[in-house]
């Protein structure tokens, strides 16, 4: 079952519909709410390896439903030390718990500053009432 | 210039079901209801309904009616007894594929044909432009909607006796009266219900009220696929030809001349180059429409398979790989993916 929409107040957002729980030199990034139900039920997640460099506004992976494909955008700079293979292997788990067992990447921060250009919660809900 | 698209007489009860709407071939239809995933496992494995009143008809009537439309399509119209049914394809002179459609004659002179809303003007055009004294071509598709309703208790749920493959009948539905067409699109038993447009919104009601699932557009997409059913548009068009799309078997090359009929001889003759295959992936990636087949070749439909949990697709390659089992290589979007021919469908429910 898909999730009901929410946005925890304790994830920092990227506009690209990214959020980044940040914990010390490291994060674990996924995707909101917002880009599951617009996707659907995802059926594909193409993770970057362990130990790739994902940038702050590129693309480090994809993820797919049935009917279309979408980049997913690194809200930080870092390396990649983990990729969540429960994503990998059923990737519906994003639609179900996109915050919790449907984190797509853990990863140590190059740039830690880039935190700060990030939207809060109430930034970016704001963003999504706009667009 | 905002384009103005069109709407079926059902778009007030999509948009209250909660439906995505999408246009699609100028026309604002749903593309899902609760889900994509969900909708084709309805459809496999009880009953769903699909708006599909956006699709053209085109009736022909008149004494010269067959031999105006034995001219036109690829099919043997002569083999139809009133009640009967057949897929055929619109040829022009190069033998490539206007449209595919299912004729239905209705009577000895008088045959209705249901086309794709995407080349509904085109075909109406095609064959107005030919008509023959002694034959009337009509565009009548405002006048109807039009219901899929299919899967392996579709036939139960409406309460309807089963029934021949590609025959039809007038029936009444909860009160409406309707032409019950034993066809469909999604490899499943089920029916194409056509009605009068102001009955449509009175009949899709009745249809859900006994239990049928709505879906959408995707998963009608998704059905097709895993049934190996061609979409005009991706795999096959103006510039492919039946011989090479595996739809040989709708040419009555031996028993009548048609447009574009020597062509197909030809071509038969002497073996496409290419050929259309159905395959399925061997790793995690889902094809997609235009994507490069290593060593020659193109995807022409692909997405996930949600009976098969896998990726899947139709696409031309050579001739000699076109063999179940033979190895294909998908560049998707560089990344290089294995994947296999396998004969079709692709996926058939076991009984």
């Amino acid at each position: 079952m898909a999730a009901a929409e929410s946005y925890p107040d304790d994830l920092k957002y990227h506009r690209e519909h990214d959020w980044a729980r940040v914990d010390g030199d490291e994060a674990v990034l996924g995707v909101t709410w917002f880009a599951g139900d617009a996707l659907g039920e995802l059926v594909h997640f193409e993770p970057p390896e362990a130990g790739a460099t994902v940038t702050k506004d590129a693309a480090y992976g994809e993820v797919e439903s049935v009917k279309a494909v979408s980049d997913v955008i690194a809200p930080l700079s870092g390396e990649v030390l983990e990729v969540n293979q429960k994503v990998v292997d059923a990737p519906e788990t994003v639609n179900e718990d996109p915050y919790g067992e449907g984190w797509l990447i853990r990863i140590r921060l190059s740039k830690p500053a880039e935190v700060d250009a990030l939207l809060d919660v109430a930034a970016y809900t704001q963003f999504l009432a706009d667009s | 210039m905002a384009q103005m698209l069109q709407r079926t007489p059902l778009h007030d009860r999509h948009v209250a079901l909660g439906a995505r709407m999408v246009p699609f071939a100028g026309w604002e239809m749903p593309v899902q209801y609760e889900g994509v995933i969900q909708e084709h496992r309805a459809v496999r494995g009880d009953a769903g309904a699909f708006d599909v009143s956006h699709m053209g008809e085109i009736e022909v009537e008149g004494p010269r009616a067959l031999e105006l439309l034995q001219g036109l399509l690829s099919n043997d119209l002569d083999r139809l007894e009133a009640g009967e049914a057949q897929y055929t394809l619109l040829t022009n002179e190069p033998g490539g594929i206007i449209d595919d459609l299912i004729a239905y004659r209705l009577d000895r002179c008088r045959f209705l044909l249901v086309v794709n809303a995407s080349n509904r003007d085109a075909d109406f055009r095609w064959i107005k432009e030919r008509e023959i004294s002694g034959s009337d071509v009509r565009d009548v598709s405002d006048e109807y909607g039009l219901i899929a309703v299919q899967g392996p208790n579709a036939i139960a749920k409406l309460g309807l006796q089963p029934a021949k493959q590609f025959t039809f009948a007038e029936e009444r539905i909860d009160g409406v009266e309707a032409m019950v067409n034993r066809t469909g699109y999604t490899g499943e038993d089920g029916c194409e219900i056509l009605c009068m447009a102001e009955d449509a919104v009175e009949l899709w009601d009745a249809v859900l009220a006994r239990g049928v699932t709505p879906c959408g557009l995707g998963a009608r997409d998704t059905l097709r696929l895993e049934a190996s059913l061609p979409l005009h548009g991706n795999d096959i068009g103006p510039t492919t030809d039946a011989i090479e799309a595996g739809l040989g078997w709708t040419c009555a090359l031996d028993a009548k001349e048609f447009t574009g009929a020597d062509v197909l001889r030809e071509i038969k003759a002497a073996g496409p180059a290419r050929k259309l295959v159905s395959f399925v992936m061997d790793e995690k990636a889902v094809p997609r429409q235009g994507m490069p087949i290593v060593k020659g070749g193109v995807v022409t439909s692909g997405t996930h398979s949600p009976m098969l949990d896998i990726g899947i697709g139709m696409g031309y390659v050579a001739a000699r790989r076109a063999v179940p089992d033979a190895p294909l290589t998908i560049d998707v979007r560089g990344k290089l993916r294995k994947a296999h021919v396998v004969k079709r469908p692709i996926y058939k429910r076991e009984n």
